[in-house]
């Protein structure tokens, strides 16, 4: 259906015990945005990821993924409808060579995985779509390497080309600039640049340069609320916004 | 940048199991050739028996071979699929007992005697591992050794079949008709070339897709459903197969010993088959045979040297627990690579 | 019948506080430390052992059993400090092997020091003998004394772990352990007196069917699986669900072993009935935790689902 967003978010929320990490959380995006998400530290962000993609149950709270309700799906299932997550903090197989970590994501969903004695690692088919996914990310040089020998902008590359393997439409993106240099921090933001032609993307980032150069709208979380949403610009020049965050950032 | 820590708790939640297994340690090629070495040199003991005038050797190395068959299955579920099962003795007793009860009714045939074994404990694991398998951790251990002590005093209780005291077996197995299997060297053969049909087969298994999945799964649980595998699925698969392999190993033992008891259900049965495949290195198929070998031989051995052997055998499993990474394999690894560690 | 009932019933109490006693201290260091002990059923084989020693060399039950629990205690410290002590930190695979050995030091150690043969202890005069209950009913005062001993020490634990401070240390760890040693806890000691306290409780329960079981080298492995189930039942780390899962635990296993057969007469014949229920009785526990896994993975009790 045109105008219909790719997904749409209503009143999700998350507790655990007393505290409300998520409240009321209400996002619309539409099919080729890139939304940025913004907060402090503790603000949900990542609990909001992990809401998004199943792997925390919400407590209210509704989730549609091109108009269809996928609140009550697991991870997989929801993965398997096109909407992929990265991870803050690197979750990739580490004792897999960097082409088996991003044909796994293509084997899930090429076919059965109940096939018991064809050698899989020799699959021209999954890891010809593999070393696609490796091309965009530049580590087609790197792919038979083992995972846990690259460098951690590198790893955070091959988190970004497992998901795009996955054939995912929409990508959650958890802080992939975590934790890296100036340099690789700069290629993976070309990345994304590339990435915004060919998917949506929520990304969850601290590097306020990178959000505001990639974002076509930003949310802004604290203590588990949108306190506002927006343009860049429209956020940026936000009174709430600036008392909140942006200011506590320029102060620090 | 700071990370939150209550932002990062479920990612660390789900902790990848210390990474000292599969094909890290050795490499797949040195594996096979490894298992080619030790079959070869199993296929020609018998010319050793016969040259040393010791048929007892033949024997015993029939019996170790079986259990080694039982590590290997349990090395699918615990070196491939990081799944503590503390209950893969009862596989072993299910297998043998198909002998002894269908043969106490006149049903010899061990292709018949087989098929029951593996449909029994294919059925067993299915239902015992998909209860198992809703839990992780300590509680999959403590339930896998709960079920097997089920199986256990089943057996015991069921004085039909012998009860606490176990059967005897009038004969072994007919092959067709055949009784070749009362022929300690046939015996022996059909054992070996189980035990290598059952390496090269898993070999396989664990480089397929369904293998791939497997040791993802192993190695990070989560990463691999935000690809969309569902891994429960895979894990019951492989803990069913894994339960039928062992009870093959059963079928062969019933027929090793002509005699079938509960002990051989027993917990302290599936720790020894757990000690095996540890200290022949997880994860590599070709270790726990080794496991099997040295463990079943050294227990032989103290067992000669002094009746208190178990303290002896305690202490080295406690050390071995606490000092070694990567057991036999792991140590063949860093000898033949000069001296980087395993883990 | 229900004269019968009810001595079973009392039986069945009676063998759910010895498995709670024997459950409390294992489902503290499950929720704790993390740590999976195989080794905690021969603890309970040495306080068997210890009071069937020192009541021989006092000649006297209780002082036998005022030096025994100590020395359980002491015992129990002493594993944690060479063994178990550097198991924490290592995966589960690692505690069941380490553990798993430590079992085949123990229970071959035992056989060393006191032989292989069952040592006995005398029920102690002032509790022999039996009482009438209802009508005809005698119940063995010894067994009353057992399930009085084993209420105190439940309630002396439900104060311990409610009502003081090590108690409060002990709930927060069991269910979120990283928080515990964030507040500056010397998180050595506590682990260290949890795993004493936890010998002295299975090494209490030893204590106490020493006199009415024979102690002999094993005994310690078949009361391990019952307190696996007892825990995965009651919910890991959880003292009250402990409580709850042993006595049902008790009660399924020594109503089912007798009225079992009882009841299948009135569906099949005579030997039919009674050939399968005592085939089944012993398995009803286990269909029992089944069940319980299959509808509340975590257990009654589930000590950590209350954090997260």
């Amino acid at each position: 259906m045109a105008g219909e967003p790719h997904l749409e978010v209503e009143g999700l929320s998350k507790s655990f015990g007393a505290l409300r990490v998520t409240d009321n959380i209400s996002i619309a995006v539409p099919r080729g945005e890139l939304h940025a998400v913004i907060g402090p530290n503790g603000a949900g962000k990542t609990t909001l990821i992990h809401q998004l993609s199943g792997q925390l149950k919400s407590d209210f709270g509704r989730i549609r993924l091109e108009g269809a309700d996928i609140t009550r799906l697991q991870m997989p299932e929801r993965v398997r409808r096109g909407l992929a997550r990265s991870f803050q903090i690197t979750s990739i197989l580490d004792g897999f060579s960097v082409l088996e970590n991003v044909a796994l994501a293509v084997q899930a969903r090429s076919g059965s995985s109940f096939r018991f004695f064809a050698r899989a690692a020799s699959e021209a088919a999954l890891n010809a779509e593999a070393m696609e996914a490796l091309a965009r990310v530049n580590l087609i040089d790197r792919a038979h390497r083992t995972a846990a020998n690259l460098s951690h902008g590198e790893k955070r590359q091959l988190e970004i080309a497992i998901a795009l393997a996955t054939g995912a439409e929409l990508l959650l993106l958890d802080e992939p600039l975590a934790g890296t240099s100036h340099e690789e921090s700069a290629a993976l933001v070309a990345l994304m640049q590339e990435l915004k032609a060919s998917h949506t993307i929520i990304l969850v980032e601290h590097d306020m340069e990178a959000v505001f150069a990639l974002a076509d709208r930003v949310s802004v979380l604290v203590y588990g609320r949108i306190i506002a949403s927006g343009t860049p610009a429209e956020v940026r020049d936000d009174p709430a916004v600036r008392a909140a965050y942006l200011g506590e950032e320029e102060a620090a | 940048m700071t990370l939150a820590a209550s932002d990062t708790k479920d990612d660390a939640a789900e902790p990848a199991i210390e990474n000292r297994r599969g094909f890290g340690i050795v490499s797949r090629e040195g594996a096979a050739v490894a298992a080619t070495i030790l079959f070869a040199a199993l296929a020609l003991l018998p010319l050793l028996a016969s040259a040393i005038d010791d048929p007892f050797l033949i024997v015993t190395a029939t019996r170790i071979m079986v259990f080694a068959l039982a590590a290997l299955a349990l090395d699918l579920v615990l070196g491939f699929g990081a799944m503590v099962s503390f209950g893969h003795a009862a596989f072993l007793g299910i297998g043998a007992y198909s002998v002894a009860i269908l043969s106490s009714h006149g049903v010899e045939d061990i292709l018949v005697q087989t098929l029951v074994a593996l449909g029994t404990a294919s059925l067993f694991a299915l239902i015992t591992g998909a209860i198992s398998l809703r839990t992780s951790g300590v509680y999959f251990i403590m339930i896998t050794l709960a079920f097997g002590q089920m199986a256990y005093f089943f057996m015991i209780s069921l004085s039909a079949y012998g009860g606490d005291d176990g059967m005897t077996l009038w004969n072994r197995s007919t092959v067709l008709g055949s009784d070749v299997l009362e022929s300690d060297l046939v015996l022996f053969y059909v054992v070996l070339a189980a035990l290598v049909l059952a390496f090269f087969a898993l070999r396989a298994v664990v480089g397929s897709r369904f293998g791939r999945v497997l040791r993802g799964t192993r190695d990070n649980a989560t990463r691999m459903r935000a690809i969309g595998f569902s891994p429960y699925s895979y894990q019951l698969t492989a803990y069913v197969m894994s339960g039928a392999i062992a009870a093959l190993a059963g079928v062969f033992l019933a027929n090793q010993t002509e005699f079938v008891s509960p002990a051989y259900m027993n917990w302290q049965r599936s720790g020894e088959l757990i000690v095996m495949v540890v200290i022949g290195g997880m994860g590599t198929l070709v270790g726990p045979i080794a496991g099997a070998i040295a463990l079943l031989l050294a227990e032989e051995w103290l067992a000669n040297l002094w009746e208190h052997y178990k303290l002896v055998l305690g202490v080295l499993i406690v050390c071995l627990a606490l000092f070694t990474r990567g057991g036999i394999a792991g140590a063949a690894r860093r000898l033949f690579r000069g001296g980087r560690h395993g883990g | 019948m229900f004269n019968l009932f009810i001595l079973q019933a009392l039986n069945g109490i009676q063998f759910g506080i010895l498995l709670f006693l024997v459950a409390a201290g294992l489902t503290l260091i499950f929720g704790i430390m993390d740590l999976i002990n195989l080794a905690h059923g021969v603890l309970y084989m040495v306080g068997a052992y210890f009071v069937a020693m020192f009541t021989a060399m006092t000649g006297d039950f209780f002082l036998g059993l005022a030096i025994a629990l100590p020395a359980a205690l002491l015992f129990g410290i002493l594993l944690e400090i060479l063994i178990f002590r550097r198991l924490y930190e290592r995966d589960h695979l690692d505690q069941v092997l380490a553990t798993f050995g430590l079992i085949l030091i123990l229970n071959e150690g035992v056989k060393m020091i006191w032989g292989a043969a069952p040592m006995s202890v005398q029920i102690p005069a002032i509790l022999s003998g039996s009482v009438p209950l209802i009508g005809f009913v005698q119940y063995p005062i010894f067994r009353i004394a057992i399930i009085v001993a084993g209420l105190a020490t439940a309630l002396g634990l439900y104060v311990l772990v409610n009502h003081t401070r090590t108690g409060m240390l002990l709930r927060a760890g069991a269910t979120d352990g990283p928080m515990v040693s964030a507040l500056g806890v010397d998180i050595k000691r506590l682990f260290m007196l949890v795993f004493g306290l936890g010998a002295m409780l299975a090494g209490f329960a030893g204590a106490m069917v020493a006199p009415i079981l024979s102690v002999e080298p094993g005994m310690g492995d078949s009361i391990l699986i019952l307190t696996f189930v007892v825990i995965v039942i009651g919910g890991v780390g959880s003292v009250r669900g402990a409580f709850v899962a042993a006595i049902l635990v008790g009660l399924v296993d020594t109503l089912g072993r007798t009225f079992g057969p009882i009841l299948l007469r009135s569906a099949m014949d005579a030997s039919a009935a009674g050939q399968a229920g005592r085939t089944l009785a012993p398995m009803l526990i286990y269909i029992l935790m089944a069940v319980v896994l299959f509808l509340r993975p975590s257990g009654l009790f589930p000590a950590r689902a209350a954090a997260v």
